[in-house]
């Protein structure tokens, strides 16, 4: 079964690489659990800046290099000399004694990369009772998403000390006077979520319970306007509960696909119309806020275009809920007759329609 | 999200182009606007890369930094921008008016930025050079620090509902026009511009698309494109630090001055166009009373700050963040109102949710007096019968911005029994009719006039009481430290990395 899934995945993806899940593609499936557009296209680890600029539609993605250099900088340097610039941060936020602090890369297995066998790794270092071990960087840790377990590329720290685990993450965004962007704080809350919720797996795995991961991550970033870093606590319980109900939303894979044409290929080699035509047979939901998390949302956005969705969920909610921007204009004009659930909506409408008329005249 | 906007959203999809919002601009608009664009590098706090400003559409002044991360240069730029924004708000206090027995300065600067980021790029900049040293270790120009106190007054005056001291564009240009795109599409100034004033014979729609990209429109700053960085800026800086004599170093800057400048004009002459644009809307009637409180803000701190060259506290202590707090609240409530008073359509949202109602006087009852007091009160009774969803119940106070000085009380309301509309609203009227019982010609709604009334009142505005800052109770952490420059976290700040 699982062989005849990988198969048609991989018949989906064509011949390009697979690109792996990590926690911002999970939050980025989780924030529109309704999409099976997406869903499929993560599952089969399609690389969709490349689709979508095969298709015509890209939009940039792209990262500045100065945002990349500035963060993996800050990131050496909290790192640097076996984490020794993050342990005096946790003594001095943890209040901790750390008389003797190990630091593990988990980053490969004796030279060999493969994802089964450093999640292996992982997980017997990290649930060792001998002489355990305190900072584990890249560990390799696994989630079960839409039904499939998928690999996390790894890009944290997990500290333990006494039997508690705490993911870190290092975040080169600065907090000044003690505040952040909210926005920025809020991903990586939700990032560091996805760790919480799949080491706890790996643990349980174990036998070990689940309150032996903290509940309260440490987020480190640079204080002010300067390099040195200063760690925080971030309570994540609220983002944990999203995530849990998000992903036991998400519909299983198996199910997604048997909705879908069985020759289905999003294959990049494949001529652009060919592909079009395969990736309108799965159905998308798409809103504005995909523009800011998914790499296809353009061609959604032009595939839904006269829909009242396309200018926002509360938008379309005021509409009553219609799907189109015909039929609420046509509301809204008192030409066509509402349906019993708009009959609410259709008041409010119309009302609001001749109060513009009445102020604005022709320019309404 | 209301329903007025929704219909004007879909309104404005279907004519491929954006409607008006409002009937009247609830901004003021200066005369001489100081706009300012600035870029910043990806991936810092607050590591400018240029700006240009100015108050003249012809001439703008461009300030480029060749290498934002390097500490000199930085300052550098913002001892350049000092002069330009202290040159700017000095100008503003050239001459004083009285109003209401206090002299205050005729004019207040006005800060225009292309969106919200243009404000949180103010605030920071503010931030990081207002603790500046102008002695010791790591000195900077003298004007530097006093920047950092004016760019942060502008950037906290945006937390006041009402105040035009600064202007984010787009939150503006949202205000009073409707696009057919979402509000997160409307974030970006040209795509947003693009709704409202398409250029090249373009529909809306197409002028946006096009707005999205960033080779033909470079994003409206602070951030900047990421293909740009990493396609042109990244070899510039390279080549900047690369060349070995003064002659190669002036080469590399004005290219990056020529390049930087291709980014920021664009934006620069949108930010004009979309000026005269809310400048040609009418103005509400209260947005002169508005300019004068922001006008009296401005006077208060230049005096202020001229006994007490100090700056603004990095957190505000318990009193400060309790006070300002109690008058942002009275300023939104005040806004709020004045603007339904102001603008049919911004009434139109309360006749929507059923605070307001507008209709035909049926029944009138103009010389009606009660007696039932020690003395014998003119109390004319209206009928308005309205076909707006009212949700007033019995008792409830409105008012009419035709009569603002007249207070009606609903004392009775009547409907049809399957509860659709129209409502009859009977209305006991007081005050504003004259001393006799028998009203002024004209100051009781006749037969047949139409009405709005609504029942929106700005709170009598009696200033609530705070412990002074030395007495802050222990409840809010006990009295604040005072202020002394020389104290150590003081020179923590004067000192701290800027990289």
């Amino acid at each position: 079964m699982t062989d005849g899934l990988d198969e048609r995945l991989r018949r989906i993806r064509g011949d390009s690489p697979e690109k792996r899940h990590n926690a911002r593609t999970i939050s980025a499936l989780t924030s529109n659990p309704g999409c099976n557009r997406r869903a499929i296209m993560d599952a089969a680890g399609i690389d969709k800046p490349t689709l979508a600029q095969h298709i015509g539609f890209p939009l940039p993605f792209g990262q500045s290099q100065f945002a990349i250099v500035r963060g993996n900088i800050f990131e050496a340097q909290v790192k640097a000399d076996g984490c020794a610039e993050l342990i005096t941060l946790l003594r001095e936020h943890l209040k901790l004694s750390l008389p003797e602090v190990s630091y593990e890369d988990l980053n490969e297995v004796g030279g060999n990369d493969d994802n089964r066998l450093r999640h292996r790794d992982t997980r017997t270092r990290l649930c060792r009772q001998e002489e355990p071990g305190t900072l584990f960087d890249h560990p390799m840790l696994t989630l079960t998403v839409a039904g499939r377990d998928v690999f996390l590329e790894p890009d944290l720290i997990c500290f333990q000390i006494k039997g508690k685990y705490h993911i870190v993450e290092i975040k080169s965004f600065a907090v000044i006077d003690g505040q952040a962007d909210g926005s920025k704080v809020a991903a990586a809350a939700i990032q560091s979520a996805v760790y919480v919720i799949a080491l706890r797996n790996l643990l349980a795995s174990r036998s070990i319970p689940a309150d032996a991961v903290s509940d309260d991550v440490i987020l480190v970033t640079p204080k002010d306007f300067s390099n040195r870093p200063v760690a925080t606590f971030v309570d994540v319980r609220k983002q944990l509960t999203v995530l849990r109900r998000q992903l036991s939303r998400l519909t299983s894979i198996d199910a997604l696909l048997s909705l879908v044409p069985e020759r289905l290929s999003l294959d990049v080699a494949r001529p652009a119309a060919a592909v079009v035509e395969d990736l309108r047979s799965i159905e998308a939901r798409y809103m504005p806020e995909c523009l800011n998390t998914c790499e296809l949302a353009r061609f959604c956005r032009h595939e839904c275009r006269g829909t009242t969705r396309a200018m926002g969920r509360d938008v379309a909610e005021e509409l009553g809920s219609v799907e189109t921007v015909d039929t609420a204009l046509q509301l809204a004009r008192g030409t066509l007759p509402p349906a019993p659930e708009q009959v609410e909506a259709t008041r409010m409408l119309r009302l609001a329609w001749s109060m513009r008329q009445e102020s604005l005249g022709s320019a309404a | 999200m209301s329903a007025l906007t929704a219909v004007a959203k879909v309104r404005a999809y279907e004519l491929g182009r954006a409607v008006p919002l409002a009937t009247r601009r609830h901004v003021h608009v200066s005369d001489r606007p100081l706009v300012f664009v600035p870029l910043s590098m990806a991936g810092e706090a607050n590591a400018p890369l240029g700006c240009l400003i100015g108050t003249d559409e012809a001439q703008p002044r461009v300030l480029v930094v060749q290498d934002p991360r390097n500490r000199t240069q930085r300052f550098a730029f913002a001892a350049q921008l000092a002069e330009i924004v202290l040159a700017y708000v000095d100008g503003c206090t050239v001459s004083m008016v009285e109003e209401r027995g206090k002299s205050v300065f005729a004019d207040a600067p006005q800060l225009v930025v292309a969106n919200p980021g243009g404000v949180e790029f103010t605030r920071l900049l503010g931030r990081s050079t207002r603790f500046r040293r102008t002695e010791g270790e790591w000195p900077v120009a003298p004007t530097v620090p006093v920047l950092g106190r004016w760019l942060t007054w502008f950037a906290e005056s945006t937390e006041k509902p009402g105040a035009s001291t600064v202007l984010a564009l787009t939150t503006v240009l949202c205000r009073h026009w409707a696009t057919g795109q979402s509000a997160l599409e409307d974030a970006n100034l040209a795509a947003l511009m693009g709704w409202i004033a398409p250029w090249d014979g373009l529909t809306g729609p197409c002028a946006a698309e096009q707005a999205e990209d960033p080779a033909i429109w470079p994003p409206a700053g602070p951030a900047t494109d990421p293909d740009f960085d990493n396609g042109v800026l990244a070899k510039l800086i390279a080549a900047y630090d690369r060349a070995l004599d003064d002659t190669a170093k002036s080469t590399a800057m004005l290219r990056m001055l020529a390049v930087l400048r291709e980014q920021m004009q664009p934006t620069w002459h949108l930010m004009w166009k979309a000026i005269a644009l809310l400048r040609a809307i009418p103005p509400a009637s209260t947005v002169e009373k508005r300019w004068l409180r922001d006008r009296q803000d401005f006077t208060a701190i230049v005096e202020y700050w001229r006994d007490n060259p100090i700056p603004q506290a990095r957190v505000d202590n318990a009193v400060r963040a309790a006070q300002r707090l109690d008058r942002l609240e009275r300023a939104l409530d005040e806004v709020t109102v004045d603007a339904a008073m102001d603008d049919e359509l911004a009434m139109a949202e309360f006749r929507l949710s059923g605070e307001a109602f507008q209709g035909s006087v049926v029944a009138c009852d103009p010389v009606r007096t009660d007696g039932t007091g020690t003395r014998r009160k003119l109390r004319p009774h209206i009928v308005v019968a309205t076909a707006d969803p009212l949700r007033l119940e019995e008792g409830a106070t409105v008012r009419s911005s035709a009569r603002p000085a007249q207070e009606a009380t609903v004392v009775g309301v009547e409907r049809s029994a399957d509860l659709t509309w129209p409502a009859r609203v009977t209305l006991e009227l007081r005050n504003g009719m004259g001393r006799r019982l028998i009203p002024e010609p004209g100051t009781v709604p006749e037969l047949g006039e139409r009405l709005c009334y609504a029942a929106l009142e700005t709170k009598f505005a009696i200033n609530a009481t705070f412990p002074k800052r030395e007495e802050t109770p222990w409840t809010h952490g006990g009295p604040p430290p005072p202020y002394e420059p020389e104290q150590q976290s003081t020179m923590d700040i004067a000192t701290e990395d800027w990289s």
